[in-house]
């Protein structure tokens, strides 16, 4: 609650809103203890008195009544019905969203043809014909404002439950013995509750001007009660000789308004968590670079990471993902990346490219350098002519990096003309070839589908066609086959081994799973609470691990052929990454680990190519 | 007698009918299929995305109809689809422990629900059951008051197991239950289910695409391929000797370390269209082996050995 109010205020208008909000609805509510004029005495003999007369502050209106008081009164009846017609609405509105969205199918069809019919109408006539029917006054004009908003909030409402109601959660509840009416009240309602209060508040000032636009035409309160909009309606016929009659409520209504949607904006910016999460805060083009320290010299591998440093600043929190990590590459070899989640590996891989959000990443320190350049820091144009073009990605999920309203091949043809000089027709052929290369059948068909329209598998051919698209010459793969299925992923594995070999690429490739590695790739770096503890040839490190994680990680993950068996484990979490412990950060999980482990830094030491970062190493057997 | 006796269960999703003219005949999600489950059996069932299992574990917990056949639980059938019946003898693990807990519900209120729905559990009843859940699957009771963002995916399976505990069901359907883990957590939810199962006697559906994981836990499994069992058997032998193409194809797209890579299969096979089924045997458009007869008739189940059935025409022969 504090935190929702400290990121309201931070909203300067919409506290403006709030202020101008609680002083008039403190004066409204405080209008029969002033001491004001009785607002419906005639005193024909005053009429229309100016503003700051003797005794009259407003003045009066054209009957000689006191506008003050006749404002103030007005005000708390306009509130009272625009809040009111509020409430009604929302109550009703999401009752039928609700149930609408939960039962879905025929229910839902049914109830919503029915909403929209409702929303057809233009309000005014509604409201005319619910007035017509039900004979004019405040109350048939507040039924007919709450009529009019109710399709919003059903619509709204329904939006929000037809997402909520294919959760787990809500079969959960089911399996639990819940009734319909039960889930709907404590499974969905608390929610959906929050989205019912934004909708509210952002409609409550548009409510009590719908309320006073009735009252304007005659049709909400009736003489001699004052109203805002029958205040402004009385004074229409005198607005060109005495304005001060319609100023005093028009000021009035525009206030109130003002003051709610402010507040209304605020309050939705405030509790919508993707606002409050900052997804309005564009992240840069590339990462923040705050590095400190030497750089490292180059070295001659194609891609080098050397002592990489990203950490993530969330408020007073600075989450260390990477640090310290070193890897390289030559032309032609594959290293294997691996670790559990949290361990760093896709915050290195984006790293290398500055593709890493920032605001909250930024790099910290160390190089990543590509034939001997250093990339960390590089401007902008000079990365994104790398980005794909030298370095190239592939992610996890090929449905949430393709985009899904263009042609694969537009999306193909894209990448190869940000970077090459080539004609459309040049490039599409270019694109189906590609398509061929990652051996998509009937590519010259295929070229034209969108990506829904192609298979998991499929899909993640056209993210490694497009990585191919510009001959790069290191592929970052993050988990590229994670989403698949066994016999599609053999296949993309299998790709991307052949690509190797004919073109000379080098891979870097991302995973969790070691047969993946152990098939795929030459040399294995395994991550742990964002460093690297072992790093050598997949053999070596398969065969004879020798830091205790690895051993130990390897033998949590079952393996094909080992038959019924209790599975080893490692007790305990990782680190969280804003607080890890001094020295080994693996030593609170380790067996092995003793005074000296929980102390200072441990460097990654060993034979030249099977390095490790432990100082109590497994022996090979 | 068997803990879950299927005969014929099967699925059809109806499609949208056009304007004009008859509707079309629907996408076939889960074929005829029957099988049992014996009492403190763990039977795998493995397949790929796309193949109903998710929407056989949905029926079977009574979370879908079912268009045809029946379910029985300890000799009881159990007619329509109402999850508050089939809630006290059979309950469902899923795959995403978040999302499967309320975001707004704490702990508590998630772990009463069945005690006091299912059971009508007075409080002190309930929260004493609470204690005892939670100890056996090693969660401390101070967790009880928090609200599941709380707490990593790890605990929070453990939560939607204990959740299941909570009903005293006979049977558990675990649908994909650690793919969402890490490998070191994992090992540590699969030796839970695994005590658990022998401290209550329960029966266990194992629904997976993890091969190795499924010949870890289960006694027998079940291979799916478009809706219809292909081959069911021993889980330490159907893939060291598996008769059906589809399961040995299975088995050799499983990385494993020190086997180098090979593609299993022809490049550019797709799967049968659910919509639109091939006359036949619905594997043969990606088999080696199909002949004439496979694209013309549908084989059916049939003894293959000891303990092993397979749906196949020209079975493998080890």
């Amino acid at each position: 609650m504090s935190a929702f109010l400290a990121l309201l205020f931070r909203n300067r208008l919409a506290a403006m809103g709030l202020a101008v909000i609680a002083v008039i609805l403190l004066l409204a509510m405080a209008t029969p203890l002033l001491p004001l004029h009785d607002p419906d005495v005639i005193a024909t003999a005053d009429r229309f008195m100016r503003p700051l007369s003797e005794g009259r502050l407003l003045g009066t209106d054209h009957l000689g009544r006191d506008l003050l008081s006749r404002l103030l009164h007005g005000t708390r009846l306009s509130l009272a019905v625009g809040i009111a017609a509020a409430l009604i609405a929302a109550v009703i509105g999401s009752a039928i969203g609700i149930v609408a969205g939960y039962f879905g199918g025929r229910t839902d069809n049914v109830v919503m043809r029915g909403v929209d019919m409702l929303m057809a109408f233009p309000y005014i006539l509604l409201a005319l014909a619910i007035v017509a029917a039900l004979g004019p006054g405040l109350m048939n004009a507040l039924i007919a404002v709450a009529a009019v908003n109710v399709p919003f909030f059903a619509r709204n409402i329904r939006g929000i439950t037809v997402g909520l109601a294919g959760r787990e959660f809500i079969d959960a509840a089911r399996l639990a013995g819940m009734g319909h009416t039960r889930i709907i009240l404590t499974e969905l309602l608390p929610n959906v509750l929050p989205v019912i209060v934004i909708a509210m508040s952002t409609t409550v000032g548009w409510m009590i001007l719908e309320t006073a636009g009735l009252s304007f035409l005659g049709l909400g309160s009736q003489p001699p009660q004052a109203d805002l909009g029958s205040m402004l309606g009385e004074a229409r016929s005198a607005m060109i000789s005495h304005p001060h009659t319609s100023i005093v409520p028009g000021l009035m209504i525009f206030l109130i308004v003002m003051s709610i949607n402010l507040l209304g904006d605020g309050v939705r910016d405030a509790l919508d968590p993707r606002l409050r999460s900052g997804a309005l805060s564009r992240p840069r083009a590339t990462t923040l670079v705050r590095r400190q320290g030497a750089t490292p010299p180059a070295t001659d591998d194609l891609l080098a990471v050397q002592d990489l440093r990203t950490e993530f600043q969330v408020g007073k929190r600075n989450y260390r993902a990477v640090g310290g990590v070193s890897l390289a590459v030559k032309p032609g070899e594959s290293l294997g990346v691996i670790g559990e989640s949290g361990s760093g590996k896709s915050v290195t891989a984006l790293s290398v490219m500055g593709l890493v959000a920032s605001p909250p990443g930024a790099i910290t320190g160390g190089a990543v350098r590509f034939q001997g350049e250093d990339l960390i820091g590089a401007p902008y144009e000079a990365l994104r002519q790398k980005r794909g073009d030298r370095v190239a990605y592939v992610f996890q999920d090929p449905l949430a990096t393709l985009h899904p309203l263009y042609r694969v091949g537009q999306q193909l043809t894209e990448t190869i003309r940000s970077h090459r000089n080539l004609s459309k027709s040049e490039a599409r052929m270019r694109a189906i070839q590609l398509l061929n290369d990652v051996r998509i059948p009937n590519a010259e068909r295929r070229v034209d589908d969108y990506p829904h329209e192609m298979s998991g598998g499929m899909r993640q051919r056209v993210g490694i066609a497009m990585a191919l698209a510009n001959e790069p010459d290191v592929i970052i793969a993050d988990e590229p086959t994670t989403a698949l299925d066994v016999t599609v992923q053999a296949q993309i594995l299998c790709l991307l081994d052949d690509l190797r070999r004919e073109r000379g690429l080098a891979i870097i490739f991302i995973t969790h799973d070691f047969g993946v590695v152990a098939q795929l790739c030459d040399r294995i770096a395994v991550m742990y609470a964002g460093r690297i503890v072992e790093e050598g040839p997949t053999q070596a490190v398969l065969g004879a691990p020798a830091h205790p994680y690895t051993r130990r990680l390897i033998a949590c993950v079952p393996e094909l052929g080992g038959g019924r068996r209790e599975l080893a484990a490692i007790p305990g979490l990782p680190p969280v990454l804003d607080d890890l412990p001094p020295g080994c950060a693996f030593a609170p999980r380790c067996t092995k680990a003793e005074e000296s482990c929980r102390q200072g830094e441990i460097p990654l030491q060993g034979p030249a190519l099977h390095a490790v970062r432990c100082l109590f190493p497994e022996r090979a057997p | 007698m068997p803990a879950l006796k299927v005969e014929h269960l099967a699925k059809t999703f109806p499609l949208k009918r056009p304007l004009f003219g008859a509707a079309p005949p629907g996408a076939h999600a889960v074929r005829p299929m029957s099988f049992q489950v014996e009492t403190g059996e763990t039977l795998g069932i493995v397949g790929e995305s796309g193949c109903g299992k998710s929407t056989l574990a949905r029926m079977l917990v009574g979370l879908l109809e079912p268009t045809g056949g029946t379910i029985e639980i300890e000799g009881k059938a159990l007619g329509s689809a109402s999850p508050a019946v089939f809630g006290k003898l059979i309950q469902y693990v899923f795959q995403d422990p978040q999302s499967s807990l309320n975001p707004r519900r704490t702990i508590r209120q998630v772990m009463e629900a069945p005690l006091k729905r299912l059971h009508g559990m007075p409080k002190p009843d309930r929260d004493k059951r609470i204690a005892e859940i939670f100890a056996s699957v090693n969660l401390r009771e101070e967790f009880l008051d928090r609200y599941p963002h709380e707490f990593s995916g790890g605990q929070a399976q453990r939560i939607g197991i204990a959740r299941a505990l909570a009903a005293s069901p006979r049977i558990i359907v675990l649908d994909e239950p650690v793919s969402a883990l890490d490998v070191s957590v994992q090992a540590q939810v699969l030796n839970l289910l695994s005590d658990l199962k022998a401290r209550f006697g329960l029966t266990y559906l194992f629904i997976t695409h993890d091969l190795a994981v499924v010949e870890a836990v289960s006694e027998r499994v079940a291979v799916l391929y478009f809706g219809a069992i292909v081959e069911i058997g021993r889980a330490e032998r159907i893939f060291a000797s598996p008769r059906h193409p589809y399961t040995s194809l299975l088995a050799k797209s499983a990385p494993v370390v020190g086997r180098s890579l090979t593609a299993p299969e022809q490049k550019g096979s797709e799967l049968p269209d659910p919509l639109n089924p091939p006359p036949g045997c619905a594997f043969a458009g990606r088999c080696r082996r199909a002949t004439e007869l496979c694209r013309a008739r549908e084989p059916e189940l049939k003894q293959m050995g000891e303990n092993q059935l397979a749906a196949c025409h020209h079975p493998l022969e080890h």
